[in-house]
């Protein structure tokens, strides 16, 4: 089927499977490989991208579901320039150990710093992600950071 | 204290951040190639057995699949480690579940996997041998090792208690975020290209030459930006990318291999169980005089590393106590489950689990607080440890204990939740702690015989490029070389340069495992970068200096080679010596709530205090130790490997349970640094592996406290493992390969 949405602020028009997932539309179709596959079953939160406002897992939603959507991708944060003050907050707090989660994680984290009041507190806004190298402590140093408007 | 440094002990942001956090970082599945096909791997499904037949049912487009099968592989079918035991693909006998039969590729993915379902394998199946107890029966032993002190019998008379207990400890899955991926290239009958993710390219090398029958310089393997490893891409790589390869070297095209999430749990190494026996002798006031120690792991189906990760348990197994009358026996047995691994800490975390809490049931026995009989007991300058090696440095571990204990405020909160279990509620809470070392290097010789080798080379713009073959996965390796170099060249981190670990153009710099890297690696390229300096006269502006060195005489490379530190012998047929050239010690203090309503534990607060000589970057070192505690709360809670006929069955993120962000509590780390002789680089000694030692006993220790001195000898310390003990009383240790019998399960 031949569906037509937004990525990063770009119009983009493509056919493919209706069932084919959003994660393998930007990483192979698009070319935007900085959404990472970590489980392929809407777990671990590697994959977290924002559509229409919301954060969701790409492994989990399908090609028949995004026409008209407009899409955020890790690549759609920062321009050429400058980072993203989460971004920015993660490199200069030591928020990205091996780079994995990191894309997904920030993406939760924008979509928490933007709707601060959808969960108790970050740790329950961020549970949907997870991290093997940090032990989080970093990852929250740098969100709160970008909270208290540092960066 | 760092005033003396410009670069040393700064906490350089990580080099290569800024690809990471734009999502710019190439991984192995972010890489393109032209007429790329995708290959997967037909696995058995019986542990043990003999191949009959492999049916590719008719009517399936075969001919459009490359399709790999043992008289296929044009060299030697056994994955080169430290024996060759494994083979690439099974030609004899099935030794596990999940084992590697055939290989099959296709450029269409989906096709691909409906493949998998049109391939029978018609075994014979036979007895299989899942439990550690029938492996001992059968004699099944891998390897074994004997270290007496040098006192074994006489103090046994002077004990006024003897304890003797059995822990155990739970297979662990490394569950790294990026799957295992590798993708390789052939020319068949040339050469072999392999890019992946791996910790150690050289390992790759050595794997995949005899398989092609090929020198290893024919061999060429690149490491890719490497999204976690911790152990689990050591030695797997090996044999997925001598599957990758002989797929590339029949089909003659690109060839890609990503594990997907199952096929990553259900079928790569785990951490070794354990089961640990001790029986210890103390005098009435806490001192130790007699210890002897039986420890048993589990290799399952092939020997791969078991041998070297049963000799670091045993190294491990005295913990951080002096103690001239000991014995350790320690065997690690063969049985039909998926082979273990390497995983952090590498047979440590599992022997400091038993010695830990065995000084916590003293404690209770003798009536001592934890912290006492530990202090009673620390090994100091001059002690003897049973492989006969000498403390030669100041060591005061009351100090880091102490320093622990404060900034945790324990021994308030000791006796306050003391004091509120009193009360009987539905939360109980408990505060707990454990002492520990981790030697930093590979084991005895193990340096000797790698030799590693670094170079370092000008760059045109008047810095410094590092080659070696350590690869960053996440813990830092890129930002503390360029920091060595800094400063010993006395220009910016900025300037150096890593280069991609690659066989064909870096040194043998050895695998990036063992806490190696910055103390062993990382000396080295200290050593060169100040010859570097010196070949330059030693310049106030390095950069200019290099820029004429270089329009002058075009080139300076600099390499050198490990040579072992004059005072260190270890004698590997005795295992007398010196088994490490460092140690770095820490103390952690846990404290815990247990909810009796549904006999869940959680950590609520942890302390760390840690000494691994000077801290050359406290940031990345205190995130090594952040990270390294939530994977040992992670082993001391909540992950449970319900190993099935000896695989994972729990092999997805929704049933495995790792600690996420609502698990883990606040991680206070504190360095506190004793920079004497250390081997390492500005006096560093090795901080990876560690963190993951020290929490399980420190969380065990808090939840018994909490429980009002029930003490439960096997993690992870699952709600149902806690309950049992409440309900029964009591804590018949299960220390069979878990959930391969349901009996034992009840």
């Amino acid at each position: 089927m031949q569906v037509s949405f937004v990525v990063n602020g770009k119009n983009q028009t493509l056919s493919a499977a209706p069932m084919k997932r959003l994660l393998d539309v930007l990483r192979e179709d698009l070319n935007l490989t900085g959404t990472k596959e970590g489980c392929g079953e809407g777990e671990c939160g590697a994959c977290a991208v924002i559509m229409d406002g919301l954060l969701v897992l790409s492994c989990m939603v399908p090609l028949c579901q995004i026409q008209g959507k407009s899409i955020t991708t890790i690549e759609g944060l920062a321009d050429d320039a400058n980072l993203h003050p989460l971004q920015h907050a993660f490199q200069e707090n030591g928020g990205a150990q091996c780079g994995v989660c990191t894309p997904g994680m920030i993406l939760a984290a924008l979509y928490y710093l933007n709707n601060p009041d959808e969960a108790e507190d970050l740790r329950e806004a961020l549970a949907g992600n997870q991290c093997r190298c940090t032990g989080y402590t970093r990852i929250f140093k740098s969100v709160e950071a970008v909270g208290r408007n540092e960066f | 204290m760092h005033d003396q440094f410009e670069t040393i002990g700064k906490s350089v942001h990580r080099k290569e951040g800024i690809p990471k956090v734009t999502g710019r970082a190439i991984y192995a599945d972010d890489m393109r190639f032209d007429g790329c096909l995708y290959g997967r791997t037909v696995r058995s499904t019986v542990p043990h057995g003999t191949i009959k037949e492999i049916r590719f049912n008719p009517g399936f487009p075969w001919t459009e699949f490359t399709i790999v099968l043992p008289e296929d592989i044009p060299g030697k079918n056994g994955v080169t480690l430290i024996d060759s035991e494994q083979p690439f693909l099974v030609y004899r006998e099935i030794q596990h579940l999940a084992e590697p039969i055939a290989l099959i590729a296709h450029a269409d993915r989906e096709l691909l996997e409906k493949a998998l379902y049109q391939i029978e394998v018609d075994v014979d199946e036979l007895p299989a041998v899942f439990t550690m107890d029938a492996a001992l029966e059968r004699n099944d032993i891998f390897k074994s090792y004997l270290i007496e002190g040098d006192n074994v019998s006489d103090n046994w008379l002077d004990a006024d208690v003897i304890i003797e207990e059995t822990y155990g400890t739970g297979a662990q899955e490394h569950l790294y975020i990026e799957p295992q991926a590798v993708i390789a290239t052939a020319i068949p009958g040339e050469s072999v290209t392999i890019w992946g993710s791996m910790q150690c390219p050289f390992y790759v090398q050595k794997a995949v030459a005899p398989l092609f029958n090929l020198p290893r310089e024919r061999i060429r393997v690149v490491q890719t930006e490497t999204g976690g490893g911790f152990g689990g891409k050591e030695e797997y790589p090996n044999l997925i990318a001598g599957h990758a390869a002989l797929l590339a070297w029949k089909s003659g095209r690109p060839v890609k291999m990503i594990y997907g999430r199952r096929e990553d749990m259900w079928a790569t190494t785990k951490r070794h169980p354990s089961r640990t026996h001790i029986k210890a002798g103390f005098k009435r006031d806490g001192t130790l005089v007699a210890l002897d120690i039986d420890l048993v792991l589990d290799g399952g189906a092939y020997p791969t590393l078991s041998s070297v990760v049963l000799s670091r348990a045993t190294l491990h197994a005295w913990g951080p106590y002096r103690c001239n009358c000991t014995r350790i026996r320690s065997r690690v047995v063969k049985t039909n489950s998926v082979p273990h691994g390497a995983f952090r800490g590498f047979g440590a975390p599992q022997a400091i689990f038993a010695i830990e809490m065995h000084m916590n049931r003293a404690a209770e026995a003798l009536g001592m607080d934890p912290a006492e009989i530990r202090r009673r007991n620390f090994l100091r300058k001059g002690d003897r440890m049973p492989t006969g090696q000498v403390v030669k440095d100041e060591l005061d571990l009351g100090c880091l204990m102490d320093r622990a204990l404060e900034l945790s405020n324990y021994r308030h909160k000791r006796s306050q939740y003391e004091q509120a279990n009193r009360d009987r509620g539905q939360k109980r809470k408990g505060i707990g702690l454990s002492v520990f070392f981790h030697g930093s290097g590979f084991t005895g010789g193990g340096e000797v015989h790698l030799a590693s080798e670094i170079s370092l080379r000008l760059t045109e713009q008047g810095g410094v490029e590092v080659l070696a073959a350590n690869v960053e996965y996440g813990q830092g390796t890129n930002t503390v070389f360029a920091q060595i170099v800094a400063e010993a060249c006395k220009i910016s981190p900025d300037l150096v340069r890593i280069h991609q670990p690659d066989t064909a153009t870096v040194p043998d710099s050895g695998p990036t495992v063992a806490s190696r890297t910055t103390m062993i690696v990382g000396k080295l390229i200290e050593r060169a970068a100040l010859e570097l300096r010196h070949r330059l006269n030693k310049p106030e502006d390095f950069r200019s200096a290099a820029s004429q060195y270089l329009r002058q005489h075009g080139t300076l490379v600099v390499s050198v080679r490990y040579e072992p530190p004059p005072d260190i012998y270890w004698d590997e047929t005795t295992y007398r010596g010196d088994a490490y050239a460092a140690y770095s010690w820490s103390c952690d203090v846990a404290e815990v709530e247990v909810n009796l309503t549904d006999y869940g534990a959680r950590v609520t607060n942890f302390v760390s205090t840690v000494e691994c000589g000077r801290v050359l970057n406290p940031a990345l070192a205190a995130a090594q130790i952040e990270g390294g505690i939530a994977q040992g709360i992670g082993f001391a809670l909540y992950e449970d490997v319900v190993l099935e006929r000896g695989a994972m069955k729990n092999n997805q993120f929704t049933n495995y349970i790792i600690p996420t962000t609502a698990d883990t509590p606040d991680i206070h780390v504190e360095f506190v640094e004793f920079p004497y002789n250390n081997p390492g680089p500005y006096a560093a000694k090795g901080i990876g592996e560690m963190p993951i030692d020290g929490p399980a006993p420190a969380i065990a220790s808090a939840v018994a406290h909490a429980l009002g001195g029930r003490f439960i000898n096997e993690v992870p310390l699952l709600p149902e493992r806690i309950m049992r003990n409440i309900e029964l009383g009591s804590d018949p240790l299960l220390y069979q390969s878990f959930g391969a019998d349901p009996e034992l399960r009840k």
